[in-house]
């Protein structure tokens, strides 16, 4: 178990020192000038262009030598301070971040738990019964292919707008501020609903088509087959096969860390839900660097987060990674 | 031996159906552009109409014919699945056979690169680079998720090319001398070209949900229409409010449908290769 959680460990602390030079090399060596940018937008007499040109070196540390900025840039990084907002000026980016977590948080992870949980289950109880087996797979595949946004956009019209039930954009009313009344809770659900769903949607469509596959492969194993032919009753063996199902589709959620996240994004901003993805896309538009830089930064921490979390998961669940049996992941 | 599977895979229903609706799309994809003279970005209407014998899929708010846009998007879809998720399945097999076959301190390395490229969100790498790139192409696009697509793949390919690297055949083709890469090239990937084929599809239907997912975030080409584009569009300018389905539903649909049938062809395909799984 050390030795696996090492592992685990090392590759992690690797990654993110990996995702902080991306977020460092990225906007100074590619094609483009943030700061020419900024200055060709502000419509500059000649003078005036040297003179914020200076300013904005400074402000942005660039006026010390590569190595130094780099060295800076941790030291900023493990401070929390990553930069100020543009659009949002002069609020800093951490902040303008922190305020947006709590709603990515309280649409992603209940989406993707309850989804897993859900289509496992659902997966296994379709597998090998004809009638729910023959609709699961073309209806999960097809949940599966669709795309995050446009399952978000077809909800949004059809609940939204056509049916009138839910409201399409924002996390609460504009009439209301944040707090804990029931009043606001309420409001709050009423407006978290079909953002969950449609993320909801998707996962559980690939989570039960994994389930599906990986119960009936473990049963066709050997060791069902043997429990078989001894007549153990059916219920049993199904039961044995979805326990050892599950350890792929543990390994699976990892792996989908990321397109999950992805998929969060691109939901928020069909929704106008004021979460991270919302603010990429306002960083985007506005081209607010420092912005973007921090979302990236967060994303892969969070992945990296959930990630850890998986694998203690795992340990828990697998009893070979405790003794020691496996060697790697 | 190859009659055989061809036997089985015309009558695998799932293949059949996958098959089919993927061509369906790919010819509209070359066929689509000559039905209608209209201009993708061309304002050619009168803004905001439904469906019509005129429009076949109605007009966008700036009076832009929907129709015309859908299949111009289609071609860039199927070019990015393609060159992407074939650059994602070179890079992974790639990386899998040294890192299976050779083994050793080469096979620490790769699969230490290919558990930190797992762990980093794709879609978080390809968001920063995209938003410092200033003129994009479907090109660039395809290059960029093909290079970070593959990690998945390497580490299928790596596992498979272990368990085959301890067969009698290989063994014996060592003993006999020849080059490492002659042994990858013409006695482990043989073996392993089924599921090869089945990678490279699934990369292909995740090539096109990555694309679709950054046109959408107005990270994509920045020349060009695409699907995803067409779904930005439709969100920024109020067609959901306005009610005007035929604006966001074909893209979408078509994209759902594209990577659902490269899905269930890959179903198919598993089914006409793996005996044991066949339908009973």
């Amino acid at each position: 178990m050390k030795r696996y959680l090492t592992r685990k460990l090392a590759i992690y602390i690797l990654t993110f020192f990996l995702a902080v030079t991306i977020d460092w090399v990225i906007p100074r060596f590619m094609p483009g000038d943030p700061v020419q940018t900024m200055l060709s937008r502000a419509n500059l007499r000649a003078e005036a262009v040297e003179v914020m040109r200076g300013y904005y070196l400074k402000a942005f540390g660039l006026d010390v030598p590569v190595w130094r900025q780099y060295l800076n840039f941790w030291v900023a990084v493990f401070h929390g301070d990553l930069g100020v907002s543009v659009y949002l000026f002069p609020k800093p980016v951490s902040r303008v971040i922190m305020e947006a977590v709590p709603y990515s948080l309280a649409l992603l992870i209940p989406a993707t738990v309850l989804s897993w949980i859900a289509g496992n289950k659902f997966g296994a109880f379709a597998a090998r019964r004809k009638w729910l087996d023959n609709t699961l797979l073309p209806v999960g595949y097809l949940l599966n292919a669709t795309p995050y946004m446009w399952l978000g956009i077809l909800l949004a019209w059809a609940f939204g707008i056509a049916l009138g039930w839910f409201p399409i954009a924002g996390a609460y009313g504009f009439d209301r501020t944040p707090s804990l009344s029931l009043g606001f809770i309420l409001d709050f659900l009423w407006h978290w609903f079909l953002p969950f769903a449609s993320l909801f949607l998707v996962q559980f469509g690939g989570w039960a088509i994994g389930m599906r596959n990986m119960v009936i492969y473990e049963l066709e194993a050997d060791y069902s087959q043997y429990l078989e032919a001894l007549g153990t009753p059916r219920g049993l063996i199904r039961r044995y096969a979805f326990r050892n199902a599950l350890l792929p589709q543990i390994t699976g959620l990892a792996l989908q860390l990321g397109v999950i996240v992805a998929g969060s994004v691109v939901t928020e901003i069909v929704f106008s839900y004021p979460g991270i993805g919302y603010l990429i896309l306002q960083a985007i538009q506005n081209q607010d660097y420092f912005l973007i830089q921090g979302c990236f930064l967060f994303i892969i921490i969070g992945v990296l987060l959930a990630n850890l979390v998986v694998d203690i998961v795992y340990i828990v669940v697998d009893p070979r990674t405790r003794r020691g049996m496996m060697g790697e992941s | 031996m190859k009659n055989e599977f061809l036997y089985f895979a015309l009558r695998n229903r799932k293949l059949r159906l996958g098959l089919s609706v993927v061509l369906f799309f790919l010819l509209l994809t070359f066929v689509g552009p000559l039905l209608t003279d209209y201009d993708p970005w061309g304002y050619i209407g009168a803004p905001a109409q439904p469906p019509s014998a005129e429009h076949w899929f109605g007009t966008t708010t700036f009076g832009q014919d929907v129709f015309s846009q859908f299949v111009h998007g289609l071609g860039p879809a199927f070019l990015v699945g393609a060159l992407g998720g074939g650059l994602a399945t070179l890079i992974g097999t790639a990386i899998g056979f040294v890192a299976g076959y050779r083994g050793g301190w080469i096979d620490e390395i790769l699969n230490m690169l290919t558990n930190i490229v797992i762990v980093i969100p794709t879609f978080a790498v390809l968001l920063i680079i995209a938003a410092y790139l200033e003129v994009r192409s479907f090109f660039i696009e395809a290059v960029f998720i093909g290079c970070t697509a593959w990690p998945w793949t390497a580490r299928a390919v790596r596992a498979q090319t272990l368990s085959l690297r301890a067969r009698e055949f290989v063994d014996l083709a060592r003993i006999s001398g020849m080059r490492a890469s002659k042994i990858v090239a013409f006695e482990v990937a043989p073996n392993m070209m089924s599921y090869l084929v089945m990678v490279f599809i699934l990369q292909f239907g995740g090539a096109i949900l990555n694309a679709a997912t950054l046109d959408f975030i107005g990270l994509g080409p920045t020349t060009g229409i695409s699907l995803g584009l067409m779904m930005n569009y439709a969100v920024l300018w109020g067609a959901l409010q306005l009610g005007m389905w035929w604006w966001f539903v074909p893209p979408g649909l078509a994209i759902a449908l594209i990577v659902g049938a490269l899905y269930i062809t890959n179903v198919g395909l598993d089914e006409v290769f793996n005996p044991k799984l066949r339908e009973k």
